[in-house]
Parts: C-alpha cells; structure tokens; sequence
C-alpha cells in the first residue's frame, strides 16, 4: 500500500457539499513481493509511539508488590549468582576488575537487551485485538516495546553508578560512547526482535522458542567471562554477536578494562544494522497478513 | 472528479479456510508427511504464502469483484446477512488488511469505529485512556486535548476520569470508549454496529451524534442490522451477499431488497432425528410461516405468522399435551403455552400425525432473535419428548412506522395499545 497526496484542489465547486481543500489521497491496492518500509507513515505515527511507550512504561508494574524494583533485582541478583559460582567458585578472570562490578556493568545491557526481545517477540500477538480492529503502522508496536524497556534500564543503571562508586572506579572519556553502545543494544534488540514478532504470529511456537533462545544467546555473550579468553582473530569474529560488542564496549567506556574493543564494536554494529533492516523487510512483508492472521 | 470520497473497482478479498489438501493413506505416508509437513508449512510461510491455515487449501471469498463509487457527504448504509463481507469491506478501506484483487481509492481521512474500546487499557485511567485511545485512532495530541472536556460531558464520566478503567461499570466503559470515537472529526467515516451498546438512552444519544456527524457534511459509511436506523440515517445502500454487490440504491430499496433475499431461502423446517426409544409422541419439526406450509425463518413484526408444529403419536395417549416456550435471545421467556391452555383435560390421542399451527399476533412480538422449545408430557405423569432450542426465527422490523416510532423502547413485548383519552376535567 502506498499513500500518495494528492495536491489538486477543487475548481468547480459542488453545491451543499464543503469546500474541499486538497484532501490526502489512499490508494489501496495488494501488495506484491518486498515492499518499502513506508518510514514516512512511522514518522505520522509518531505520537502513537509515544503514547504505546508511555502506556508500556505505565503499565509495566502495576499490581506488583516490589514495582519498579523488579528492574534492579533481576540484574542485581543474577550478578550475585555469578559473582559466587563464577567469580569465586570456578575463578573466572575479570580482566582485573572486580567480578562483581565486571559482571553488573554486562548484566545492565543485557538486560535491556533480553527484555526488548522477549517484549517486542510477544508484542504483535499481545496487541492482537488492537491489530484487527485499527490501521496503524504495524512497526510502532515492537518499537515501542523495546523503548519502554529505556526506563528499566535508567534504574539499573543508577545502581551500575553506585557500585563504581563502592569499588572507586572512575571512568575514562571513552563514557561519551556509552548513548551509542546502548543504541547498538537496542538495534540489535528490535532487529531480533521484529524477526520473531512476525514469526509469532504464524507460528506461536516463538513464544517457547525466546526463553531458551535468550538463554543461550546469554552464555553465549562475554557476560560471566571476558571475551580476552579468545585469541585474535577469533575475538573480532566474536563481535558476530552483536551482544558481545556491546558488553565489552560497556566495560571498556564504565571500567576503563584495558582490551580495546573498536574491531569486535565495528562487527557488532555491521550485524545488527543487518539484522534490524532484514527484520524491518521481513516484518513489512508479513504485515499485510497480520490481522487475517493473528 | 473532486466530489468522490471513496472509489472501489473489482475489490476482492480472498480467505482461506477448510480441510488440509489430500487425506493420508497410509501409517508411512501419513509417518513422512508428518515428518515433512513442519518443512513444508515452514517454506511456505516463509515465502510470503503466509497464512494461519497455509497447510490448508479450502478458500472462500468474503468479497468478490465488488466495485462502487461513494460521493463526498453523501451516507451509505451497508446492509446484508452475516458473513455478506460487510465488516470486510470496511477492514479493507480502513487499511486494516489488504484486497486480495482490485483497487480502492479513499479520498479524506478515513475513521473508523469498527469496535468501540480498542486499546482501551484496564490499568490506565480514564483520562490516561482517553489519550492513548484517540492516539490509536489517529488523533493528534493536540487535537485530543481541544477535544477533551467535550469528550468527558458526552461520556458522562466527570467524577471518574481519574479512576482506572477496570473499575468502571460496563455502560461506562462503553460510554467513554465511543465518546472518543465519536469525536474523531475523519473526513469518512466507517461505522461497524456501534449502536449495539450502551442502554436506550445513550444509543439514542449516539444516534444523534451519528446525525450531527452526516449534518457536517462527513462521508459515512454505516454497516448494520438495525433497518429502521439505516433508513432513517442514511440515503442509498448497498446491499451486499456472499460477497458480491448486489444492489445500490436509494436506502427504501435496499431495506425490500434485503428483506427479500433473507426470505428467498429456503425456509427452515427442522425435521428432528427419530430417538431410538418410543416413547409415544415425538416431535417431527416446527417452523414459523407467514403463509400456511411455506417455512421461513422470520417473520415481519407488522404482519405476524404463525408457529406450526409437527408430532407423530404411535399409541393412544389420555391427557397428553404439548408445550412451547418462546424465548428472546437476550430477553430470556417470553411466554409460554400449551395444548391443555384451554381447560380440556381429557384429551385423548389416537395414534398418527399431529400439526398444530399457533397465530403470533402483528405487533406484538418485538423484532430480534427467538427461539422455541417444545415439550411434551402427561403433566406429572410421563415425559415424552423436549427439544431445546427447536426451531430459531427473527423477529424483524420492516421499517414500519410503529417500529420506528419504537426505537429505544423498553419491554419485553411491544403491543400497540388503544389509547381511549377522554378530557375529564377542562380545568375550568
């Protein structure tokens, strides 16, 4: 579908009826094959994907006794966990930083990360009955998702500063990447997540998929460990994970840890720009069938 | 061209439904296809085939080569049995889903009340919903908060505007949800059944927002099953069945031409199954019918019919009588009578078929869905056969002026009574 505007006004005017002034013109018509984002349409429906973000954000933790706590003990007690079974038990290195610190500034991105995902993978299904009954760029639903998760993250992040705080660790200037670090997350969060959204609604079986899914993406991304156990060249190849860029980038910008990670960063950002415009092609391509579908 | 709000050519909307494609024959067969089949519905769901049902080749067409033209300011009321591609036909021009086939042209702002409440949230305030809900509805921010006192004094929800929604009464909750609505300003505008809610008095009060909306010289396009309500809001009509176009036209003649289709079917005599027991007496059918013998499955509110029913008695039976129970879908029963009503109390009957015919008066039955349930005893004594839900008919309103008079009246029944008025004191 595509929407055109149309400028013509009206020269003859019809009696009774009002006076016209150029009226947008929607031309709706099937689709065929890959069609265009129609980021211009996203861009009208911008409030829509504030107020979504603002109700997700709203909503989030109503009825729960602990409330926005929840957004600190998940990362917090994960780091707990690790700090003893990796850090003590098993002496995993921690590039000489202390462990618990070394994992806590992994596990706030992570987190951000892994909510988007699960958040933004249910989203479409979640907003079924607003898909059938509304149009709307179906793109401001797991955008906004993902987004809503930022306040979460603000929380865990004040708690990131405490511990540096605790354990005296002054950042370098290399802070001034942390906005762009975090939107790597992010991109790489939506990216995921719009491939599994559209696939959730034909197949629900995403829905059990993305825990586990998440789980093993979590091992797989330098959290409990350092990514300098690996050798070059099979550190930057590690950056194929986008995760692993943005984690080591996290310590590397917070913690000063020593392993400069500009090639592993660079792959990480090449995959994920791949990853959100694929999803957002793919996503786009599904869409006309959502609402007979879902 | 400048006076065409919306221009439809060959517009058709495909859906698939029904059985998978072949039937297994054999254990291995039926072992590798289901081995393969994950595959194959994974291909080609992949590939842009994306259905739910994709292993499913059965389709159907909700709307097919529909093609029309709707002036600006003009208000079209869209009418036709379920499953016609109503709803559809409005899904597809408010961009909902896509046409399978053919084009669509809209020219304008479309709205759309398809389903009052959409994204309203539970948690959320009604104030809080207010925003969200216009936001989903394609409204500015800007123009909600113009928008907003009006929006609370036409819900009515003053004091409760800073209560979350879930605590709020049903009627409420519906009031506020088409409030927003109804305060889109869309340049067209598409109706689906609103006016199915909220009590009498808030339906006639969106009735009257639905005037005032025409009166602004906004395009309408209006699906329902209230009759009356199409004829006294709307100037032509479509009337559409099994997907096709089958009339536009003045809003008059669309009403006879629907009106004429539903009574074209096959009238519906349910003839019931014989029960293996014999117990004496069995129900063979029961319809309703205008003319004698000729089954139809409504009936006119301004003409009235009859209710016919049909038992086999295979031995002589003493005191037996038979039952019916009227019942309106919402209203629960509404009367109910036997063969025994008028005082015989020793019947007796020989065996044979049976058929009772029982006269439904004109203008008493109020138009909306019934259905009949028979029973047959010696009361006290012996059950011999009960049948729930045994025959379905509509009651409808055919547009006459004692229905349209009726809008919005309480009751059960809707007689029309004599008024003897008489002055008994001039007050001098």
């Amino acid at each position: 579908m595509r929407k055109v505007v149309d400028h013509r006004t009206q020269t003859d005017s019809v009696e009774c009826s009002p006076p016209a002034t150029a009226l947008p013109v929607t031309i709706i018509r099937p689709s065929r094959g890959w069609i265009s984002l129609n980021l211009h349409d996203l861009w009208e429906y911008r409030e829509l994907l504030y107020f979504l973000t603002w109700r997700d954000i709203k909503v989030r933790y109503k009825q729960t006794v602990l409330g926005a706590a929840w957004a600190i003990i998940q990362p917090f007690f994960t780091m707990v966990v690790f700090s003893l079974f990796f850090g003590k038990l098993a002496k995993v290195p921690s590039d000489d930083i202390p462990y618990p610190i070394f994992s806590y500034a992994a596990l706030v991105p992570w987190t951000f990360f892994a909510n988007g995902l699960s958040q933004s993978s249910t989203s479409l299904v979640a907003s079924a009955n607003l898909i059938k009954k509304v149009y709307f760029p179906r793109l401001v639903v797991p955008i906004s998702a993902v987004i809503s998760g930022g306040v979460d993250f603000v929380l865990a992040f004040v708690v990131l500063l405490g511990m540096m705080l605790f354990y005296g660790t002054v950042p370098t200037a290399a802070v001034v990447w942390l906005p762009l670090l975090l939107l790597l997350a992010l991109v790489t969060s939506l990216g995921v997540g719009l491939w599994l959204t559209a696939m959730n609604v034909q197949f629900r079986d995403v829905r059990y998929a993305v825990p586990f899914l998440v789980q093993a993406w979590m091992f797989a991304t330098p959290i409990a460990y350092p990514s300098s156990l690996l050798d070059e060249p099979w550190r930057t190849l590690y950056g194929i994970n986008p995760m692993a860029g943005v984690v080591e980038g996290f310590r590397w910008a917070l913690l000063g840890s020593e392993t400069a990670p500009g090639p592993i960063v660079l792959v990480s950002a090449l995959v994920a720009i791949g990853l959100l415009v694929s999803g957002a092609f793919y996503f786009r391509r599904m869409e006309k069938t959502f609402a007979d579908v879902v | 061209m400048n006076d065409v709000a919306i221009r439809v050519k060959n517009l058709s909307k495909q859906y698939r439904i029904g059985g998978p494609q072949v039937p297994y024959k054999t254990i291995r067969e039926s072992l590798i296809e289901a081995g393969r089949a994950p595959f194959r519905r994974m291909r080609k769901l992949l590939c842009g085939h994306a259905y739910g049902a994709a292993e499913m080749d059965a389709t159907i067409w909700a709307l097919k080569d529909v093609s029309f033209e709707v002036k600006r300011g003009e208000v079209v009321g869209i009418i036709g049995r379920n499953g016609a591609g109503k709803t559809t036909l409005l899904k597809i021009l408010s961009r909902i889903t896509e046409p399978t086939e053919g084009y669509a042209e809209v020219h304008g702002r479309v709205g759309s009340l398809l389903e009052v409440g959409t994204g309203f949230h539970p948690e959320l305030t009604g104030r809080e919903n207010i925003y969200l809900n216009g936001a989903i509805l394609g409204m500015k921010r800007a123009e909600i908060e113009r928008k907003f006192d009006e929006i609370v004094d036409f819900a009515e929800i003053e004091r409760f505007l800073d209560t979350p929604v879930k605590h709020y009464s049903s009627g409420m909750y519906v009031r506020l949800a088409f409030a927003v609505a109804a305060h889109l300003e869309p340049d067209i505008l598409l109706v689906d059944e609103v006016l199915a809610v909220g009590d009498a008095e808030f339906q006639k009060k969106c009735l009257g927002k639905m005037k005032e909306v025409t009166k602004e010289g906004r395009t309408v396009l209006f699906v329902s099953h209230n009759l009356s309500a199409v004829q006294r809001l709307c100037e032509s009509s479509f009337v559409l069945d099994q997907g096709h176009l089958i009339f536009q036209g003045i809003a008059q003649a669309g009403v006879a031409r629907y009106i004429d289709i539903v009574r074209s079917r096959r009238g519906n005599a349910i003839l019931f199954k014989e029960s293996k027991v014999d117990t004496g007496l069995r129900f063979v059918s029961c319809y309703v019918a205008e003319e004698p013998g000729k089954p139809v499955n409504y009936l006119r509110y301004t003409v009235g019919g009859h209710l016919v029913i049909e038992y086999e008695v295979s031995r002589i039976l003493h005191g037996a009588q038979v039952t019916f129970e009227l019942w309106h879908s919402e209203y629960g029963c509404v009367l109910s009578s036997t063969s025994l009503d008028r005082g015989v109390r020793t019947s007796t009957l020989s065996p044979g078929i049976y058929r009772s015919e029982l006269t439904i008066p004109p203008f008493l039955i109020r138009p909306g869905a019934y259905w009949v349930t028979l029973s047959a005893s010696v009361p006290g004594i012996q059950m011999f056969d009960e049948i729930e839900q045994a025959c379905q008919f509509d009651v409808t309103d055919d547009g006459s002026p004692i229905a349209l008079l009726s809008q919005g009246r309480r009751g059960i029944i809707l007689p029309v009574l004599e008024w003897q008025i008489t002055c008994v004191d001039s007050g001098a």
